[in-house]
């Protein structure tokens, strides 16, 4: 149930999937917010502090779902899918992945190497220190582009995601979106019986 | 995450000034290099030469530290009493300097001074208590962001001569209750003064 199984996903894939989501469209809408310049300076600085706890926490998940990733079983693809299909939605899925530790990486830089030298106060709980990397307006700025140009790719990917789930889902009508909301073997085009599942015949 | 970061916290103002000076003649060694109380006493106003440095300590080490280039005031020595001695100073805090442009645009901010609305910090002092040969507590009233507060300094004599005197002022001011209490935890609720002020004989 936590782990993966040969044909489904197990309750840990899901949760993270699902956590990180909402943790990275939050922080990307946290982060139109901030931007405004005419914003009240008080509640700016806030939201970068927010921004910044919550980009720690998406880089803590985005870790562990990579090592998950790495460790786990993988379930075989969707029956149905195209060799296509099948190579687009992998190398979407690692990209993903990737992205989602890049984004927050290259976040950390912004504030490591800024000249204002703002502690990352986690949640005013604890700092996470610096990255050693030599602070200047130059770096500041360049690692701010590559942490938006990053956050602007992600969320296109996710867009290009959901739509295909969605898509999957109402049109093909197969298990792609079904499996990673329940670890349920029985979902779409089956229905259980007297204790056990049967497949529809169509 | 930041450009604002670009806007980190705050400080309070204020400064004040007074005066000391070491009545007692006698033969000590220590006390020969201040003043008998009649030779400093007279009205005397604050030159530009002196400096009002402040810091505000941020969550693992270092923090804000900045000047105000821009202050005017006075003092009286009292050469009968030095209770009675009294000081008026006024900071401009559209001239504050940390070498970081954001930071003092912040600063200047309706997150902390409001120099726009608030142009002025004053101290006007309501006692003198001399603490030691060469040093003094001055009370008065700190007024910053339209609030008006209770604030204590130190003074301590440093030099002086017919014409000049110069004091080291120290105080550690809560910059909450003027309302700029924006970035606490990670900036300190505490402005610490650190001044060299000299005055000129009038």
């Amino acid at each position: 149930m936590l782990r993966n199984g040969k044909s489904n996903f197990g309750w840990m894939t899901i949760i993270l999937h699902w956590t990180i989501a909402v943790l990275i469209l939050g922080l990307i809408a946290l982060g139109f917010a901030m931007r405004r310049l005419s914003l009240d300076p008080t509640l700016q600085f806030s939201l970068y502090q927010w921004h910044k706890s919550f980009g720690f926490t998406v880089l803590g998940f985005a870790a562990f779902r990579a090592a998950w990733h790495l460790f786990d079983l993988k379930p075989q693809p969707t029956a149905g899918l195209s060799p296509l299909e099948r190579r687009a939605s992998a190398t979407t899925h690692v990209l993903l992945i990737v992205l989602t530790l890049a984004v927050p990486l290259a976040g950390w830089a912004v504030a490591s190497t800024s000249t204002l030298n703002i502690p990352s106060f986690y949640f005013d709980w604890f700092v996470i220190p610096h990255l050693p990397m030599a602070k200047s307006q130059a770096a500041e700025n360049f690692w701010t582009s590559t942490h938006a140009v990053l956050a602007y790719a992600t969320l296109g990917l996710v867009a290009l995601h959901a739509l295909a789930a969605v898509y999957h889902h109402l049109v093909r009508r197969d298990e792609v979106l079904a499996r990673m909301l329940t670890t349920r073997s029985q979902r779409r085009g089956e229905h259980v019986k007297g204790g056990q599942a049967i497949a529809k015949r169509k | 995450m930041t450009k604002q970061q670009s806007k980190p916290w705050p400080t309070v103002a204020l400064a004040l000034i007074s005066v000391v000076l070491a009545a007692s003649p006698g033969p000590d060694a220590a006390f020969a290099s201040a003043p008998q109380l009649a030779d400093a006493a007279g009205n005397y106003g604050i030159t530009g030469a002196s400096r009002i440095h402040f810091s505000v300590a941020q969550v693992g080490g270092g923090g804000i530290v900045g000047d105000f280039g821009k202050f005017s005031g006075n003092f009286r020595i009292d050469g009968n009493n030095i209770g009675r001695s009294s000081v008026e100073f006024t900071l401009y805090p559209e001239s504050v300097e940390t070498g970081e442009s954001r930071v003092e645009d912040f600063l200047k901010s309706s997150a902390v001074f409001d120099s726009a609305t608030y142009r002025t910090v004053t101290f006007r002092s309501t006692s003198v208590r001399q603490t030691g040969p060469d040093s003094a507590a001055v009370e008065g009233t700190l007024t910053a962001r339209g609030k008006a507060r209770k604030e204590q300094f130190s003074v301590k004599l440093t030099d002086w001569n017919s014409r000049q005197i110069s004091f080291k002022i120290r105080g550690s001011i809560f910059r909450a209750p003027y309302g700029m209490d924006v970035g606490t935890p990670i900036y300190s609720n505490v402005v610490e003064f650190d001044m060299n002020i000299k005055g000129q004989k009038r």
